[in-house]
């Protein structure tokens, strides 16, 4: 067994080793790759702390991915047509500045999810899944009839955003980016795990009786818990869809919350790096067998199959055992 | 005489047809161990949820320390200062013990909303879990998965996350339930003690346990309070004797 800091360790020596060793070797197109498998993880970051921490199964994680990517959408769209977003009641413009956006779609999630929780953790169980999932869909057929940002097509960006003192434009510039906005969201989520919240929110998960008996209120700590994570995805959202320079409906599908369910799942529900490692097999399974076929999915559900038949605590449960009770 | 710290007044509570409550009025004095006890199915486990919350009664209503409680939520009377142990064990059982005993702790401060620094690090928690942890023995096992306790240790555990709350009034289901004779004893000499600090609503099946500990004792039999009084006065009553006491001797 090997002990799950070293293997953190070793994923986060990966992450830079695999694009250091692309820019030697002249290999772009791999940058970009790695730069989609961290943003991926970003958004399973923030699933995880829903569903890892707080036992939330919501299947409607795709809501704030898609909110973060119209967000960037939106705010690029109106700054390269030169149009104001709204004149009143005061005037609203675009913007091609990355820290602007990333607020923006922090915020924006940050509200859809009050929404979203409040409404969805008055229920449990397969109905929370159910309402998320409704939820998923109303924001997806939403954006196919908003025809102002492109309906079905979506709205494409011509020039990716700007960050201060960066070109974004150059692949390892973003992907280093990207790359540190990932390890921030992990150093957040650690120290939360361990925060008088986190203790609370592992046992309201476990046994909300209890929670309530020493005069916590359960709800309320699943609900800041679900806001917390729709921001993570939702900020994620923006920065894959500057990476794409392009943003669609399927930001809000169903299949997507159903990916990034996967990759918390494939590392393992709960465990720190779970999302990291879940997104890193993802993208290379995705690379490697969608070369081979269009049905590699077909894999992918083999995959799964056999993490969750023999190994639940996912590829970190398989290689480091159960996650230990102390430090 | 002094004034009761809890006090049902007539709870009545139906479940359909069923009167699983019946008028029932008990109190609890400062310092006093009262124990309920009753058959299988007598409704006690439904009363202490009345008390504690997570059932409203038909009609009724419950005091403590003065107030009218009966409208509260499970939180809020906790907040007031009702602790509780449950029958089966409501612990986080992927947590460890101390972790458990901080939760505690950290519902007593009501300060949950503290996101960065570990909460095993803070002192003041961390001091009030240990400290009743070692109260009810369970001090060599701080690191250990609770999932990996004995029964027996689970019960202690249940003791001494009440503890951490610094309650004015416990309220104990079954708290031997379970245990051999060995912990049963430990535990009721610590109960002993303990209602020097906050008196003790005890429902108990442990015959042993309650002749030992309680200063009074009410018999609840269908739903209804038959009888109260000293232990000698329960086991001299007749109509007690035919109910219940006649059924186990």
């Amino acid at each position: 067994m090997i002990r799950e800091t070293h293997l953190n360790i070793g994923l986060v020596a990966l992450l830079m080793a695999i694009p250091v060793w692309a820019l030697i070797a002249d290999e772009p197109f791999i940058i970009t790759l790695m730069t989609r498998a961290v943003v991926f993880a970003l958004a399973a970051v923030g699933l995880n702390i829903a569903l890892g921490l707080g036992g939330l199964v919501s299947l409607g994680h795709a809501v704030f991915f898609g909110i973060g990517g119209y967000a960037m959408g939106i705010l690029a769209h109106h700054a390269q047509t030169y149009t104001p977003l709204a004149e009143w009641p005061l005037l609203i413009e675009g913007t091609k500045s990355m820290p602007v956006i990333w607020l923006a779609a922090i915020i924006a999630s940050t509200l859809a999810a009050v929404v979203i929780g409040i409404l969805s953790l008055r229920t449990a169980g397969v109905y929370f899944i159910m309402i998320t999932l409704a939820f998923g869909q109303m924001f997806f057929f939403f954006a196919i009839s908003w025809s102002a940002y492109g309906g079905e097509d979506g709205l494409s960006i011509y020039v990716r955003n700007g960050f201060p003192g960066l070109n974004t434009l150059v692949p390892v510039h973003y992907f280093g980016l990207c790359l540190v906005i990932l390890l921030a969201a992990l150093f957040l989520n650690a120290r939360l795990a361990k925060s008088p919240f986190g203790l609370a929110l592992n046992a309201a998960r476990q046994t909300p009786a209890r929670v309530e008996t020493v005069g916590l209120d359960p709800t309320r700590l699943k609900l800041v818990a679900f806001v917390i994570s729709g921001a993570i995805t939702g900020l994620a959202g923006a920065l894959f869809a500057d990476l794409n320079r392009f943003v669609s409906p399927t930001m809000f599908s169903w299949q997507l919350s159903g990916e990034i369910m996967i990759f918390v799942i494939i590392g393992g529900v709960g465990r720190l790096f779970g999302p990291v490692v879940g997104a890193l097999v993802f993208v290379a399974l995705e690379h490697l067998l969608g070369g081979l076929s269009d049905y590699w999915h077909i894999y992918l559900g083999i995959l799964l199959l056999l993490i969750v038949l023999f190994g639940r605590g996912g590829l970190i449960g398989i290689l480091c055992g159960r996650e230990r009770v102390h430090d | 005489m002094t004034d009761p710290i809890l006090k049902t007044h007539a709870l009545t509570r139906y479940f359909g047809a069923l009167k699983a409550s019946d008028a029932v009025s008990v109190d609890l004095r400062p310092g006093e161990i009262h124990a309920i006890i009753g058959p299988n199915g007598a409704g006690k486990t439904t009363l202490i949820a009345q008390i504690c919350g997570g059932i409203t009664p038909s009609s009724g209503r419950v005091e403590f320390m003065g107030r009218d409680i009966t409208g509260l939520t499970t939180r809020a009377r906790s907040r007031e200062g009702l602790g509780r142990t449950f029958q089966i064990s409501a612990l986080a059982m992927e947590d460890s013990v101390l972790q458990n005993a901080v939760l505690g702790a950290l519902g007593a401060s009501g300060r949950p909303w503290r996101f960065f620094g570990p909460a095993l690090k803070d002192s003041v928690l961390r001091d009030q879990a240990e400290d009743a942890l070692r109260r009810v023995g369970l001090h060599d096992h701080l690191h250990k998965r609770t999932a990996e306790l004995s029964h027996g240790q689970r019960r202690q555990l249940e003791v001494a996350v009440a503890l951490t709350l610094h309650p004015k009034a416990f309220v104990m289901d079954e708290p031997m339930a379970g245990l051999g004779s060995g912990g049963s004893k430990q535990l009721t000499s610590f109960l002993d003690g303990l209602r020097a600090e906050a008196p003790i609503l005890l429902v108990e099946h442990d015959m042993d346990a309650v002749f030992a500990l309680a200063d009074r004792i009410s018999v609840l039999v269908y739903g209804k309070v038959i009888a109260t009084g000293t232990v000698d006065e329960i086991r001299a009553n007749a109509e007690v004797q035919k109910a219940y006491l006649g059924e186990d001797t």
